[in-house]
């Protein structure tokens, strides 16, 4: 009988063959830890009495959640985890340097058939890589810190297969929400999902990312794509190995296939306040934003700000509306700029914010007024999500995203892209 | 931990996220007395104000989705929630509340509505309505579950064995 990479990755990390349903303690190559997370799990670690974490060069803290700092509580928080790091010989990314997920991927933190875990539920963004990675509380995180090790139970695995090219104006971000929107919030609740297909195979590292991103929004525990020679390649140019890269075996048991027909998926939206409520863009299109948000670790690479700048170069941002572009890294801040696509933004009325959450997570930049509704690349619309609980935040691809920037209102990002 | 934990029921639907539970703006901090004043503020504003030491919280399926926040539990624990019983919990929630020292358990809730008297008893893995004679199974944690559980949390647990120990 086959594996699943899920069962092979974990069965190595583990030291004993491991199959779905099992119960196994597995050792962690990459820990991550950030501004929110943090401080509680080295409050936990603290009462150990343990001076030392197990390893910490496999352990890498970041500042991105609250960047740069809005008030001293956090300011507080932030030299608490400086502090921490420094001590303990932590590598720790400051303010300005990105959000974690994607400075993990950027940066070759972890490598394919590696097992990563981060007190963050995005952290599955790593199965881009190949990598089975998945987030857990910052308690799970001090017991990580202190044994190197964790419990967990191995996943079934969904496999998700993708066929067929995605028409002009279609990203992997509408692909996902339509798959979600389909199987609903807890539709692979304790499952890793397994994607591939030639439409994920012909997808760059950067649109693999959204997919893995977004595993958790329906419940799954991974989002793993099959390392390939694009995976190698971005690991070569950073001077890195390949890993052990696992592949699904053919007859491995799959506890679901679904194979979705990519040229059919029209772009997505997700309307208030689930991420599993995507409809056509036509259907929610003419619904007015007074706000429109291209960024996060779901959305705001290179090829999402380049699609946006396609869209909004030489034309206007609408008066009604106020477009916040926040680059999730430092390197893809600087690529922007060095493209000439950033000035593009700027001069259609883009304000840029630093890179980080931004107003993703709600804490501060870009809070919502009571009424209001906002369009987002992000990955989540929850109530009060962007930090008012009066305010409505819909979910869609940059492209639409740039679009409805230009009309004040829900737009079809297609018409607009033609002769681009 | 108590074995016999007796209170009022609290009523919550499908899919309550962290969000939900406890909103971000409120997260970052490490007096947790703070969290439990901004509980379920987005979908139940009265809950902070209602809940007495000792009450359950009932909910419907794919509870705690979302964020890994585990503020989230720690904010239902510091309400002075003493046990919550769910249809189904998401992964990462199901985790942080057992390592928390929080009762958390499987069952079916639909007969559960805010204000009930309920009695969790742990020992015998059940719950029970007794104003409504109606007795319900909890579904049986994984060992390892239990005996974190056991230990009031995973940092007690941790304190006392070093490292992970799986049940045979
Ligand atoms: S950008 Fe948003 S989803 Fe991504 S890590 Fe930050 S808060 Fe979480």
């Amino acid at each position: 009988m086959g594996r699943t990479a899920a069962e092979k990755i974990i069965s190595a990390k583990a030291g004993v063959d491991a199959r779905a349903g099992d119960f196994v303690v597995a050792c962690a190559d990459l820990a991550m830890i950030h501004d929110t997370t943090g401080p509680i799990a080295i409050k936990a670690f603290s009462e150990y009495g343990r001076e030392k974490v197990w390893d910490p060069s496999k352990m890498v803290i970041v500042l991105d959640h609250a960047t740069p700092s809005p008030n001293e509580r956090i300011s507080n928080l932030h030299m608490l985890l400086r502090e921490f790091a420094a001590r303990q010989g932590i590598t720790l990314f400051d303010a300005g340097e990105g959000v974690c997920h994607q400075l993990v991927v950027e940066k070759g933190l972890v490598l394919p058939g590696g097992l990563a875990v981060g007190a963050d539920s995005h952290t599955c963004t790593y199965g881009a890589m190949g990598v089975f990675a998945f987030g857990i509380g910052s308690t799970d995180m001090s017991g990580v810190m202190l044994t190197g090790k964790l419990w967990l139970r191995v996943p079934g695995t969904m496999k998700v297969i993708f066929r067929g090219g995605m028409p002009e104006g279609v990203s992997s971000k509408d692909l996902m929400l339509n798959f979600i929107g389909k199987i609903g919030a807890d539709g692979a609740d304790y499952l890793a999902l397994s994607f591939s297909g030639d439409t994920v195979k012909a997808m760059s590292l950067s649109e693999r990312m959204t997919l893995s991103n977004m595993a958790i929004e329906c419940g799954a525990k991974a989002g793993l794509v099959a390392s390939d020679e694009k995976t190698a390649a971005h690991l070569k140019a950073l001077g890195k190995g390949e890993g052990s890269p696992a592949y699904d075996d053919d007859d491995a048991v799959f506890d679901r296939v679904l194979e979705i027909d990519a040229s059919k998926v029209p772009p997505q939206v997700a309307l208030p306040h689930s991420v599993d409520s995507a409809v056509p863009v036509t259907e929610a299109a003419g619904t007015e934003v007074s706000q429109v948000y291209i960024g996060t670790c779901t959305n705001g690479r290179l090829d999402d700000l380049r699609i946006a700048a396609r869209i909004l170069s030489g034309r206007k941002v609408s008066p009604n509306c106020r477009l916040l572009v926040c680059p999730p890294s430092r390197k893809i801040m600087a690529d922007a700029i060095a493209e000439g696509i950033l000035l593009q933004l700027v001069e259609a009325g883009a304000a840029i914010l630093p890179p980080g959450c931004g107003p993703c997570p709600g804490t501060h930049l870009g809070v919502p007024g009571d009424g209001e509704n906002v369009i987002s690349t992000a990955n989540r619309n929850f109530k009060g999500r962007m930090g008012n609980n009066k305010a409505g935040v819909y979910l869609a691809s940059p492209a639409t995203c740039a679009a409805s920037a230009l009309e004040g209102r829900i737009t079809d990002p297609r018409p607009f892209l033609q002769g681009r | 931990m108590e074995k016999h934990i007796t209170g009022a029921v609290h009523k919550f639907g499908d899919d309550i996220n962290t969000d939900y539970i406890i909103a971000g703006k409120y997260t970052k901090t490490l007096d947790f007395s703070t969290l439990a004043e901004h509980v379920f503020e987005d979908v139940d504003p009265e809950f902070k104000n209602r809940v007495r030491a000792g009450d359950v919280v009932a909910a419907g399926k794919n509870f705690g989705c979302g964020s890994s926040r585990e503020q989230a539990p720690i904010a239902i624990k510091y309400a002075g929630v003493s046990a919550i019983l769910a249809k189904s919990y998401s992964r990462i929630f199901f985790r942080n509340a057992i390592n928390q020292g929080i009762p958390a358990f499987i069952c079916d809730t639909d007969a559960m509505e805010t204000g009930d008297e309920i009695t969790v008893n742990i020992e015998e893995s059940f719950a029970e309505l007794p104003g409504r004679n109606i007795k319900i199974p909890l579904t049986p944690l994984s060992p390892v579950m239990v005996n974190i559980l056991e230990e009031g949390g995973l940092v007690e647990y941790l304190k006392k064995n070093g490292t992970y120990i799986l049940p045979e």
